[in-house]
């Protein structure tokens, strides 16, 4: 007979038990030298999904680097809500200029550390999807190509949350957001249109790609840590959903983060010099619908005039997405 | 040590005494050979440690010195016309994080019509920005006065631009005084920034200020301007005591003890405006002349000063508030307001249209005798202008402005015709 792991799953989830596992092994987050870098106290709304992200993500890129982090951030939601002067909700030394220019502010810092010889002294930089796939994108780019030794995060939320939810170049496709109703023949977002920005990043040829959401702590973390103990320029792509901007519960921000995960929707996956070495396989595939139904940027898909035809066209998008990135296993398919 | 050297050159060279620690490059006419100097200057070790990153914008090239600045580093650009536009937001945001950078503006003009030639439009577009702004008269002043921007920049923790005229200073090959390195470090101390992001004592910079202090905050930055009027004449005195030679302050007077009529100007047209004067004053003209140094923080005490022994001045500027007439003008005016000087504005030199003695002695005179209107354009093609207008009136569809100038004026015709 032979060996027969046992996994420990939570119910619904699916994922492992923190507390099954050694101290050693435990997360960045359920450790008791965590530096909430991002303290409690600040302004985003309940199950705000960025909040979760930059916590997670600058906690852990706070574990690697030992304490030695300075932190850039784009305008945005994230600025606003952590830093109404005199408040501050970070614990780590930070910086906002401009909506446009996060990766270059970092370029600065990066190139003062190396200036003065503090090697130690590590930098990230940090927006939502319109301050990375909109305008910062050129200042992006510029730090991509030179090789800056910066970890630029984006939390991709799909739209302006900020402003009140209009359209970014990271909004999917039939999606309502402020400027692009739910009217007319074709309702939401167009078809057609949007960036990708991780395969842009990994076009660069740069040393770090990857993609995570708040849904896998563990693999969010790992990749984080995996991007501090690199140089050069690093890009990680992280989905967080946005309950205010995506009509969805605000307790159901996880969920809805693992649905667009195991939807194939959003793939997780990470990549060296390029090419992709890894990804995070689908562990129970579902349709899109069940991933597009609770939210309610969507709602003009389904309801009493439905639009079958654009739902199909989201599940194609997902469906490529699956065998583009190799999302699921033999067993689970 | 005496060089004969591109004003450019001579420029980086003046900067690389300042140490800088991070430079920021992107190319734009007529600034580029500045940036170039010093890429080579880092490249060879020559200058050491200093990061040089080339930058993929102007925006960008701001954007990483306001990092570098903000982590402790002193920091360097360099840009012109289009260039200092498309970095306008992070032009007004380093000023108003207090962050001491110092940047070459190489005078130059404004498209549309896309134009690299000199004029001022393109510093005194960012007249508001909170950045001081110093002009050079010549090549030797360009270089003391670099000198001088980074030890008041961050005496002030404001940023500063230095300005010269495009290719007239920049490409001039002259005699530069290039000074000792012991001579720069005497007078520049190193940089001790008044906030920095600095892992073991953290702390937010850049965040969200509501009515409640913003008002506090902006006057601070004009309170930061007013003390430089202090500053920059005691910065200058200091600077003839360890370099000797005037150079910098706020304001420099020529000829001007009896003069009845006062000509005001900024840049190196002054040395054609001097010139001009020492030409009339040999027959007997009172004339004199006002040059402005420091136009931002503006000197109002300092000119009013300077004219209230005139009857009468005249702004030679190479600027345009388009609808209203001149932007140097107006600050003069402000500052003589009351004192019933009657004044005059002359438009001169926009694009690099070229300022000659000869126009120079027909208006001075027409200042003198008190027979201008308030605002004059130098050299302005008359038959041109009326010839365009009357176009307009005649067809809808006249076509692009500046391709039809070029027609009347004979240009396109000489050249393709």
């Amino acid at each position: 007979m032979g060996f027969q792991p046992v996994k420990f799953y939570q119910t619904g989830t699916y994922t492992v038990g923190n507390r099954l596992l050694s101290p050693d092994q435990r997360s960045v987050q359920a450790g008791e030298s965590r530096s909430n870098s991002i303290n409690s106290g600040h302004r985003a709304c309940q199950g705000c999904g960025e909040a979760l992200g930059a916590r997670y993500a600058i906690d852990a890129a706070m574990a690697e680097s030992h304490g030695q982090l300075i932190a850039v951030n784009a305008t945005g939601c994230l600025e606003v809500f952590s830093t109404p002067y005199p408040e501050s909700s970070w614990q780590v030394p930070w910086i906002h200029s401009v909506f446009g220019n996060a990766p270059a502010v970092a370029t600065g810092i990066a190139a003062a550390m190396k200036v003065k010889g503090k090697t130690e002294v590590r930098v990230v930089a940090q927006g939502g999807d319109g301050g990375t796939t909109d305008i910062g994108f050129g200042c992006l780019s510029g730090m991509f190509e030179r090789n800056d030794d910066v970890l630029y995060i984006c939390y991709d939320n799909e739209a302006y949350m900020n402003t009140g939810v209009q359209r970014s170049s990271a909004t999917p496709p039939s999606a309502r957001t402020a400027t692009t109703m739910p009217v007319g023949p074709e309702p939401g977002n167009a078809f057609g249109q949007g960036k990708n920005l991780p395969e842009i990043a990994m076009a660069h040829g740069i040393p770090y790609v990857a993609t995570a959401t708040v849904a896998d702590l563990r693999d969010l973390e790992y990749k984080v840590r995996r991007a501090m103990k690199m140089h050069g320029a690093r890009y990680i792509h992280i989905f967080v959903p946005c309950p205010l901007g995506w009509g969805t519960a605000s307790n159901d921000t996880i969920r809805i983060a693992r649905l667009a995960r195991e939807s194939g929707l959003f793939p997780v996956f990470e990549a060296e010099q390029g090419e992709v070495t890894s990804v995070l396989k689908i562990r129970r595939k579902i349709t899109v619908e069940e991933y597009l139904m609770p939210q309610k940027r969507f709602a003009h898909l389904f309801g009493s005039h439905p639009h079958p035809e654009m739902v199909a066209r989201i599940q194609d998008i997902a469906d490529r997405n699956i065998r583009k990135y190799g999302l699921l296993d033999e067993e689970a398919a | 040590m005496l060089k004969q050297i591109e004003g450019s050159r001579a420029v980086a060279e003046a900067v690389a005494l300042c140490r800088p620690e991070v430079i920021c490059a992107y190319p734009i006419s007529p600034q580029t050979h500045i940036v170039e100097a010093l890429g080579e200057m880092v490249k060879s070790k020559r200058l050491s440690p200093c990061e040089y990153i080339n930058v993929e914008s102007e925006f960008a090239a701001m954007s990483v010195s306001i990092g570098a600045s903000a982590a402790g580093a002193r920091a360097y650009t360099a840009t012109a016309s289009q260039g200092l536009l498309f970095m306008t937001e992070a032009v007004y945001n380093a000023s108003g994080l207090g962050l001491p950078i110092v940047m070459t503006v190489a005078n130059r003009a404004i498209g549309a019509p896309i134009n690299i030639w000199n004029d001022h439009s393109d510093s005194l577009s960012q007249r508001d920005s909170g950045w001081m702004q110093l002009f050079a008269e010549n090549n030797q002043e360009a270089v003391d006065l670099h000198i001088q921007a980074f030890r008041l920049a961050e005496e002030l923790s404001m940023p500063i631009m230095v300005c010269m005229d495009g290719y007239i200073l920049t490409h001039a090959f002259e005699r530069v005084d290039i000074p000792a390195q012991e001579q720069v470090d005497a007078y520049l101390p190193l940089f001790e920034p008044r906030q920095v992001l600095d892992p073991a004592e953290p702390i937010s910079i850049g965040a969200m200020v509501g009515p409640e202090a913003f008002m506090e905050v902006k006057y601070l930055a004009h309170a930061k301007q007013m003390q430089a009027i202090e500053r920059i004449p005691q910065l200058a005195a200091e600077f003839k005591n360890t370099f000797g030679r005037d150079s910098g302050g706020l304001i420099r007077t020529y000829r001007s003890e009896d003069a009845e009529t006062m000509i005001i100007a900024m840049g190196s047209v002054l040395g054609t405006i001097k010139d001009t004067v020492d030409e009339m004053r040999i027959e007997g003209h009172r004339i004199g002349v006002l040059s402005i140094i420091s136009y931002r923080p503006f000197p109002l005490e300092q000119v009013k000063k300077a004219l209230l022994h005139c009857k009468r001045f005249l702004v030679l500027e190479k600027s345009l508030a388009v609808g209203m007439g001149g932007i140097v003008a107006t600050d003069v005016r402000m500052a003589v307001t009351g004192a019933g000087l009657k004044g005059y504005t002359a438009v001169a030199g926009l694009g690099g249209r070229p300022i000659f003695k000869s126009q120079l002695h027909q208006l001075f005179r027409q200042a003198e005798r008190e027979e201008l209107p308030p605002v004059t354009f130098l050299d302005l093609d008359w038959d041109a202008v009326n010839k365009q207008l009357a176009r307009e009136k005649q067809t809808r569809r006249s076509g692009p402005v500046a391709e039809n100038i070029l027609h009347d004026k004979g240009i396109v015709s000489a050249k393709f015709g």
